[in-house]
């Protein structure tokens, strides 16, 4: 049990236990922090309430079979976890993935992008004491789960990116839904903008609240819209162009302020940018065109061709039963997650089986800056600190 | 040398071998990726290097991971990603650690960053980092036995 030394002979310091049920720690973390009246001395965190061992189960399974544990890691961005890991296995095998399908990907982890900074204002605006903002946030949200639903045939754990291309088709008819919520959304980020930005109340819990500087950060490996809001353009989408994000023209919002409230701003901005990169990925998908990448014996064959074709219906053996083999080697892959840089590094020994998969979770990570922007703050800008942070705690833990 | 196919890797590798040397003790090339090895006693000086030299300018760690390689000996291979942000270059310093021995010198004095993936590692592979300033157990509770990533850990865990 983490415990935190009281400063000796003194009794004008208490310690207090924040979490690992307290709401606005976003799940199970748990902070223990030593008080010096309202003001904090120390924040030490606590980890762990939520580790599952995922990358130890990843090694006891074949590669494809691990895509659905990825899901469950950050679970406000399966999508883009999906996706990291395909990547990473794909680098592995070298293989060659589509165009179509690879802005299909991108279209659907900007979707999810978005979503998962709805959750964060929401839940974040619920934290200040703005309760409105999370109704009409998880409304917005619902429309884009509803998407997902119509692509993967499931809401939140997709597991619709596979190595090698995507699980299915388009639906029919997606394309009418998601222009339906490009041209509803701009309106309504205005409108929390209207609600927030020049709302006094959220100036007052966010501006100056949190502040580091940009070296401070860089060198705590915080990534991501915190790092975005000292004033560092550094975006892997941009940096480490994945899935064919260099024939997309956006921004890279930044701020130079470093506290919640431009953190705050860089995402409403990055809300923007994705709906422009939705916007062109639509364009460039094709109605008609592949969505797997031409690899026998890694990507499952056509249902009509098992039917028809011997060789299709003993690759389909292989592949669910003994899995592929990549040749012996390490690649890390690094994308860019709705909070920061997730990567992926995997380590093939040859067999069907990774011999290590590791996630570099952007919220692990960017929680290690969480004491150091605290210290010397009220207790009621905790809070704020930890919401701009952006943490999953199921990411945080694995 | 081999033709590198990242040319940012190449003036990695030329800076360090000018420097020291036996830094650099092998260079794999992997699917367009560059893992510079450096030998276990020199991994804290050279990730000083990477990050001084003004023309590596490696200002932050990304990731630092490892993978067991039991039954061979050395089994722990430990591999730290760094990213030159003013220069947008990554590159992969690898080193190896021994299972009698699991000790290495910590590179938090480096890169801060450094603190908790090193405590990570030590929580799942019990490989202890000298000069670590808070050298405890992350993940896992305090009275747990093992290492659980290890890979003669077994997955359903230990009754």
């Amino acid at each position: 049990m983490t415990t935190v030394e009281t400063a000796v002979g003194t009794s004008k310091t208490m310690v207090l236990n924040m979490g690992p049920q307290h709401p606005s720690t976003h799940g199970v973390l748990r902070v223990l922090l030593e008080l010096d009246g309202e003001n904090v001395v120390t924040a030490v965190p606590d980890l762990g309430y939520l580790h599952t061992g995922i990358e130890k189960s990843c090694e006891d399974k074949t590669y494809s079979q691990a895509i659905t544990l990825t899901d469950r890691m950050d679970y406000l961005n399966p999508l883009g976890n999906n996706l990291v890991y395909c990547l990473a296995v794909e680098k592995l095998l070298g293989l060659e993935i589509p165009k179509r399908a690879q802005y299909i990907r991108v279209m659907m982890v900007e979707l999810q992008r978005i979503s998962s900074h709805l959750v964060w204002l929401g839940t974040h605006a619920l934290d200040m004491g703005a309760m409105s903002v999370m109704l009409y946030c998880f409304r917005e949200r619902e429309e884009i789960l509803k998407i997902f639903e119509r692509f993967a045939g499931q809401r939140m754990m997709t597991s619709y990116i596979r190595i090698g291309g995507l699980a299915l088709d388009p639906p029919a008819g997606w394309r009418e839904q998601v222009k339906r919520f490009l041209d509803m959304m701009p309106a309504r980020i205005d409108e929390y903008e209207e609600l927030l930005t020049n709302n006094r109340i959220w100036h007052g819990r966010l501006k100056d609240v949190g502040y580091l500087p940009a070296e401070t950060l860089i060198a705590l490996s915080t990534t991501g819209p915190g790092l975005r809001a000292a004033g560092v353009a550094f975006d892997n989408r941009k940096a480490f162009p994945y899935s064919s994000y260099e024939e997309f023209e956006f921004s890279v919002p930044t701020r130079t302020e470093s506290d919640c409230f431009a953190r705050y701003l860089v995402r409403v901005q990055e809300m923007r940018e994705s709906l422009k990169i939705v916007r062109q990925a639509m364009d460039k998908i094709t109605d008609q065109g592949p969505i797997k990448a031409e690899a026998p014996g890694i990507v499952p064959p056509q249902r009509e061709k098992m039917k028809t074709e011997m060789e299709a219906l003993i690759y389909h053996f292989k592949i669910f039963t003994e899995g592929f083999s990549p040749p012996p080697g390490e690649v890390y892959v690094p994308t860019e997650s709705p909070r920061g840089e997730l990567g992926c590094f995997i380590a093939s020994d040859g067999s069907p089986k990774p011999l290590r998969v590791h996630f570099r979770g952007p919220s692990f990570v960017n929680l290690q800056a969480l004491p150091l922007m605290v210290k010397g703050q009220l207790i009621a800008d905790t809070v704020a600190s930890i919401g701009t942070i952006d943490i999953v705690l199921g990411e945080v833990d694995r | 040398m081999p033709q590198l196919a990242n040319a940012n890797a190449s003036v990695v590798i030329d800076r360090l071998r000018a420097w020291k040397a036996e830094s650099v003790s092998q260079v794999i090339e992997y699917r367009g990726e560059t893992t510079i090895v450096v030998p276990h006693n020199l991994l804290l000086a050279t990730a000083e290097q990477c990050k001084q030299d003004p023309e590596l300018n490696f200002n932050q760690l990304s990731d630092a991971t490892c993978v067991d390689r039991f039954p061979n000996e050395p089994r722990f291979e430990l591999n730290y990603q760094l990213l030159s942000i003013p220069r947008l270059a990554r590159i992969r310093l690898r080193t190896s650690v021994s299972g009698q021995q699991p000790v290495i010198d910590s590179l938090e004095p480096v890169w801060p960053g450094a603190n908790w993936m090193e405590r990570e590692i030590f929580d799942l592979f019990g490989i202890r980092f000298e000069g670590h300033s808070d050298l405890r157990r992350i993940l896992l509770p305090d009275e747990f036995e093992g290492a659980p990533l290890r890979r003669d850990f077994p997955v359903e865990g230990k009754r």
